[in-house]
Formats: C-alpha cells, structure tokens, sequence
C-alpha cells in the first residue's frame, strides 16, 4: 500500500485536469492574446476559468489575475500593494506563522522602508484580535493574514478580523493567503471584507505552476514585472492557459463536493488524532477543535529526530513532512510557527506534519498507525546518547 | 560553426618517460581521449605519429567543448591548437605564418606584441635548421608589422614552428590536468561519503592512473534518499575524469545498530569504520582492486588522529591509500572547487547519521580495548556482513546520464 500524508506540501492531480490540460497543449495551444481562431479557442478556456472561480467565490471575474503560483500571488499582493499606498502609511500588519512566501515578502518590505508588526499566535496557533486592534495604527495600510496554517492547520478568525480592520478604517487593505484552506472551507471575499486573496492550483488537485489573486477592484497595485501588459497590466506574460484551464477544472471538482469531502476529512482527522493519543510520548500539536483544519495534523514524537520517523515510514511506502516541505531539508532549520505556539527544541524536532486529501482513506491511515506502533520502540531505542 | 583550427596537438609529460611501457601508455592516452571526445558534437580522429597525439576535426565541432572534454582527460599536460600546412617552400612558409599571426592577433600599431619564434625539425633533410628558421622566421614578422617586437625572454607571442611531414604552427598552450591516463595502473576502490575530502581523494588516485571503482554506506532511515542520489552526483562528477564508475552501494544500518547495541559509544565511530574498512575490502577482493581509498587528512576530527587512523588501518590488510593525509581543509576546499564537487559536497542533507556519533568520541583508541569490544559483536556480525556485501546495489555511474 502507498499513503501519501503530505498533500499540504502538494497534491495528485485529477484525472480530468491532467486529461483537459492535456488536450489544451496538443491540440488548442493558441495563445490567448492572438487574434485568429486558435486564439479565441483559448480565450475560450480562459473564459471558463474566470467564470468558475468568480461564481465559487461570488466575485467579479475582472478582480482576478492569474499569477505562478501561491508565492507570486502573495508578492504581488504585498510589495505591488504597499508601493502603491506607500504614501498613505508605511506600517503592514501580519502574524508570526506566515507562509515564507509572506514571511520573507515582509522582511524585504522592511528594507525598503516598512514597518512591520508581526501578531504572535496562541499555543492553538491562532492570533488574537485584540492583538489586532492594538496593532493598528494610523499609519497602517495592510493586514495580512493567513486563512490556514500550513505547518500545523490553525484556522484564523478570518471574517472577524476582516470586520475589525474595516470599523477602524475602510482604507486598510486586507489580505488573506488562503493557499491551504482553499477548497476546504467556503471562502467569500466580499462577505469576509477581504480585498486580496491568494490560491494556489497544485494544493488542490490542480496543476503546479499556476495559482492566482483576487485583488478587488477599488484596490491600488503596482505590477512587480513588466511586459506585454496582459491581465490589466498587473501581471505581463502569456497566460498559461492550460495550466490555469486545469486549476479551474479542479476548483470545480472539489466545489461540487466540498460539503461531503469535509466531513470525511473531519472523520479521518479524529479517527487519527485517537490513535496518535494511543502512542506513548507524543503530543499532537494542532488544534483538534474547530481551530483546526480537518486535513492537517502535527505531531512530535519525543527521541525521534523528525526525518529519522520519515525515512523510517518511507521505507513502509508512507509519505509525510518534516516541518513544512518548502523548509524542510534546510540544515539547522527552525520552525517559526512551532516556535510561535511554544514548543521546546526536543518538540520542534521531532515534528511530523500529516495531511490528508479527499483522495485518503481510513485504511491507509490505520496502516499508518499500526505502522507507527511497530517502529517507533525500535528508533526511540536508537537515540543519541 | 567555423573553427579556425581544425586540430589539437596533444602535449603528454610523464609518459614521454616511461621507457619500455611506453606505448602502452600512449596508447592508453588515446582510447581515453577518444572517449572523453565521445560526449562531443563532432567526430574527431585521434592519432598517434612518432611520439605525439593529434586530435583532427572531422567535421564541424565545437570548440570549447572539446578542449572541456580534454582537459579533463588525465595525461594531457597540454593541448594545442594547431594549424597545419604542406611543405611547398620557405616563401609560403612565411605567407602562411604572416595570415596565422593576421588571423589570431590582429596585430596593429595600438596593441604592440612582443614575438619569438620557436621552431623545430624533426624532419633533417629540411634546407634550413632551427636556428636559421627562427631569425629567418622573424626578419618576416618584423617587417609584416611594424609594431610587432621580439622579446626572448617572455614574449606575449610564442610561435611555435614544426617541421614535420607537414608544418604546424601554434602559438597557445592549454594547460591539462597531468597525471597518466586512466587504466595505466590498475583499480582501487573508494571510500566515498557526500562529505568534501573523498570525491576529491579519489580524483587524486585517479590522476595516477588508476580505475576507481566506489563503495558507499547508507543507513536508511537515518540517512535519506537524497543524501545517496548526492553520492551519485558526486560520483558522476568525479566520472568526467575516471570514466565509468562502479558504485556499490551497502545497506550499513543493522550493522550500525548492533555496533550501537554491543559496544562502548566513545568507540562507536572508530568501530564503524573498521567495519566499513572490512567490507570494502571483501568489495575489492571480489572486484580486483588492489588498494582501499579514502579522504582522510590527520588530525581532521576524531577518527583521524594518527592512533585512531592506525586503529582503523588495522582492520584491513590491502593498502589504504590517502592522498589527503596531509592537506589542510582548506586546500582540499579549493581542490573540490576545481575538480566541481564542493557544490554538491556541501549540501546539507543528513549523512551517516549524527546520531550514532558520541558526544565525547575516543581521540586515541586503545587497540586491545577496541579489540575486545568488538568481541562482543561475535554473536551476529558476520553474518550481518554477509549480507551487507552479497546484498549491495550496484549502481554504474556515467557521466551522462541515460533516460
């Protein structure tokens, strides 16, 4: 049997994407922009990605850009976003549990002249909103704040956070990296006074190199590259329409079943979680409650050094992650958000982070279990003396 | 592609002395020129005429991939572009050396270049001697450009002159790696880690001569997948210069675990290593290697103190050959550098498991203790080595990858 527990680094593509993309690039490969026939054929597909996404969300299809990726939606979200306001303030707001792809965004804008507060986080990983509202300031212009933790799957108060930001002040811009809970939780931008939001295609059964930002209409952006001024200017370069066609084909499948897939989720979580309580010197270190994502679990296993375990469940045919995936493999590397909910250099560690997909079944995780009971006395044996 | 030259003279030091052997060695130079020539785009003849090499264009070529491949073929001292023409006399001799100049430098009154001329025949009947030649030679260079200057001592230009069959002119040496081509002097088999010192230990062997063959211990799950597809990578660098390269891979864990289980921490390490020095022995027995390989350098860390270098030497009767034994760190940095390991060497993926290592590990192992200890492991070790070697993954590494 294979199990792979590592969907949050990325996930299996569905068939149907890989078959649509497929066709895409062989036989309708026009570019987008080209006046013939073969243009509009992929205009077409374009078309159809806006008209998914918009009626998913309930926004306007002209508020979104297609980017790369999550990474380059969050850059484009924050640096084209604080130099664009750069003249109303210079204080950005977000929290000590961000994605790198928000945390290192920040550290450059603080280069340039920014300042940034980072909001700590509750030994559940999530932030405060009082915290929040002590932050902001005059002088603030962003918010951001990530809907899901990648490392440990705390859900952020994210509708309230959004309310709060717009009573102090409407010009705030609030922006929320929903690349983990996309698809796993409805998300509705304008309900949730979010302004830019950022997606991810390879997170959810999608294609990688794809991802896009919402960017609501009103909001001031400057592109971060230039080009040949597709998608308003904000983002040059030729759309990659089958990639972007293959994302929408899976956001699609997995709204048609969210409702169901969550609550199976939610069963896999807490059959799960039971088990890992039976192991002896383990502790779970994500929220089990509804702070919690239902796809992700973290956690330590006292003695085990955390790739030890992996390679060790490897060599069983079961995939899982040290840390996060984009840290993971880095020499010396701590994790910022296990640190940030308080845990000891013997936790962080020891830190295995499992996560799940609509594609996991309860047999592979009881293997994984039963796996887990047989090997672990054997590698706790095995420690450093 | 236009190459001005359409030949290379191959320039070959150690072996232009090794008496009776001699054309072995040559032709030794050859089959590894030929195969270094082989990754390409071009086809080449490779000849051998009394004691010289010449690599001849065949077609079209790439240039600076083909002095790449040879500069790293062990051997070549030198490589040198050559053009060539017929004899048909001196007058076209000196038209020809003037385009040659015209064609390479583009001397002008802006860019003054010092000259000398060093000419060479081989063939006696030819009417003029080498000396002759060079102040003829001259007198022509001088008067063709004006700015031009000779200077005996360290000209900018040495033109070299030979009279052969045909004449060769060239004027630029490449420098090569030296050593003697590979194969010359038997096998020995590798220690090799992801580590820093021992890709470049065995590009060092191998610059003598000799075929490497490689043993690498992996101890899965506390060594990853990727820290063994590093020691590919590293091995495949290293085959640029050696040729293919076997690379046995040995599962080393339970053998770990025992060591771990049955005898002192402190000895941990020194134990491991005579254990690893048993197995690659069995390796190059069955293999024909003639010697073990490794990156030690004295002094480096714990196990290489000279009582515990001794300790694990101990535990093999084939010679330990350590090019390393006495560079600094840093010297075998830069060494890695230039052969184009240190990249690979140095990223961070868990090697042969930290954990096994003790806090305060012997620096001067008692060698009757270390016997006892190992005693210990009577019981099961054998048959644990038994099946470390019959169980090993062969893996042969080329440089180019197939897919």
């Amino acid at each position: 049997m294979e199990v792979y527990l590592d969907n949050s680094a990325t996930t299996k593509c569905f068939p149907e994407v890989a078959e649509l993309m497929k066709k895409i690039m062989l036989e309708e490969y026009g570019n987008s922009s080209s006046l013939h026939k073969k243009g509009l054929e992929a205009e077409s597909y374009l078309r159809y990605a806006k008209d998914i996404i918009a009626r998913n969300l309930k926004i306007n299809e002209k508020e979104l850009v297609f980017t790369s990726g999550g990474t380059e939606a969050n850059n484009l979200a924050l640096v084209g976003c604080a130099f664009a306001n750069a003249r109303t303030g210079r204080h950005l707001i977000t929290t000590k549990i961000e994605h790198p792809a928000v945390e290192q965004t920040m550290k450059y804008l603080e280069q340039e002249g920014f300042r940034v507060t980072y909001l700590p986080v509750s030994k559940n990983g999530v932030i405060s909103l009082t915290d929040l509202k002590k932050a902001i300031n005059h002088d603030t212009i962003l918010v951001s704040i990530m809907h899901t933790n990648n490392e440990i799957g705390s859900l952020q108060p994210i509708a309230e956070a959004g309310l709060l930001i717009k009573e102090l002040n409407p010009q705030i811009i609030f922006h929320v990296d929903a690349v983990q809970g996309f698809g796993k939780c409805q998300i509705f931008p304008n309900r949730m006074n979010i302004d830019l939001l950022t997606v991810s295609g390879h997170k959810i059964h999608g294609p990688k190199g794809v991802g896009f930002l919402y960017a609501e209409e009103k909001v001031k952006i400057h592109p971060i590259s230039f080009g040949g001024n597709q998608q308003r200017g904000l983002r040059s370069g030729t759309l990659n329409v089958p990639g972007i066609a293959g994302m929408a084909k899976a956001i699609e499948i997995n709204y048609q079943n969210m409702a169901k897939n969550i609550e199976k989720l939610n069963e896999l979580k807490s059959y799960f979680a039971a088990g890992l309580k039976g192991l002896p010197e383990t502790t779970i270190n994500s929220p089990l409650d509804e702070k919690g994502a239902s796809h992700i679990i973290n956690a330590s296993f006292a003695g085990i050094k955390s790739e030890v375990l992996l390679h060790a469940l490897e060599a069983k045919n079961i995939f899982v992650s040290a840390g996060s995936a984009c840290s993971a493999g880095k020499a010396n590397h701590q994790s910022a958000t296990l640190k940030a909910i308080g845990l000891n250099k013997g936790e962080i560690e020891s830190a295995i982070r499992f996560s799940f997909s609509y594609y996991t079944e309860m047999e592979e995780l009881s293997y994984t279990l039963q796996t887990m009971y047989d090997i672990i006395p054997m590698l706790r044996k095995y420690v450093k003396r | 592609m236009d190459n001005y030259y359409q030949s290379f003279l191959i320039k070959y030091a150690e072996i232009g002395i090794k008496g009776k052997n001699r054309h072995l060695f040559e032709e030794a130079l050859v089959r590894q020129i030929k195969f270094a020539l082989k990754k390409v785009a071009g086809s080449f003849s490779v000849r051998r005429t009394s004691g010289r090499i010449y690599v001849d264009a065949q077609t079209d070529f790439d240039y600076d991939d083909t002095v790449m491949a040879l500069k790293s073929v062990f051997g070549i001292a030198g490589i040198c572009p050559v053009v060539s023409m017929a004899d048909e006399g001196f007058s076209e001799l000196s038209n020809f050396v003037v385009k040659f100049l015209n064609d390479v430098y583009h001397p002008d009154a802006k860019k003054p270049l010092s000259f000398k001329v060093a000419a060479r025949r081989s063939r006696k009947d030819y009417p003029l001697d080498s000396m002759e030649l060079n102040a003829k030679l001259g007198a022509v260079i001088l008067e063709s450009f004006p700015s031009m200057r000779v200077d005996v001592h360290k000209p900018d230009i040495m033109l070299h002159v030979e009279i052969r069959e045909k004449i060769n002119l060239y004027s630029e040496i490449i420098p090569g790696p030296g050593g003697m081509p590979v194969g010359t002097n038997g096998k020995a088999m590798l220690l090799l880690s992801g580590g820093i010192d021992s890709p470049v230990a065995g590009y060092m062997i191998a610059k003598r001569g000799v075929k490497i063959d490689a043993v690498y211990f992996h101890a899965p799950p506390y060594t990853s997948e990727r820290a063994k597809q590093k020691v590919i990578d590293l091995a495949r660098i290293i085959s640029r210069y050696t040729g293919p390269i076997y690379l046995n891979i040995i599962n080393f864990t339970d053998i770990q675990l025992y060591i771990y289980d049955q005898c002192p921490h402190e000895e941990l390490t020194i134990i491991m290593r005579r254990y690893m020095m048993r197995i690659a022995e069995q390796i190059a027995n069955q293999t024909e290697c003639l010697g073990l390989i490794t990156g030690e350098s004295i002094g480096q860390v714990a196990s290489q103190t000279l009582k515990s270098l001794a300790a694990t030497n101990e535990a093999t009767s084939l010679p330990v050959y350590r090019p390393l034994i006495g560079f600094d760190k840093m010297e075998i940095v830069s060494l890695a550098g230039q052969i184009g390991t240190y990249e690979t060497s140095i990223q961070p993926y868990e090697d042969c498991c930290t954990i096994f290592v003790a806090k305060h590990p012997v620096t001067k192992p008692n060698p009757k203790r270390i016997l006892r200890s190992e005693t210990r492991l009577a019981e099961r070790i054998e048959g644990l080595v038994e099946n470390a070697v019959s169980g090993r993954e062969l893996v042969i590494v080329r440089e180019l990858e197939e897919t």
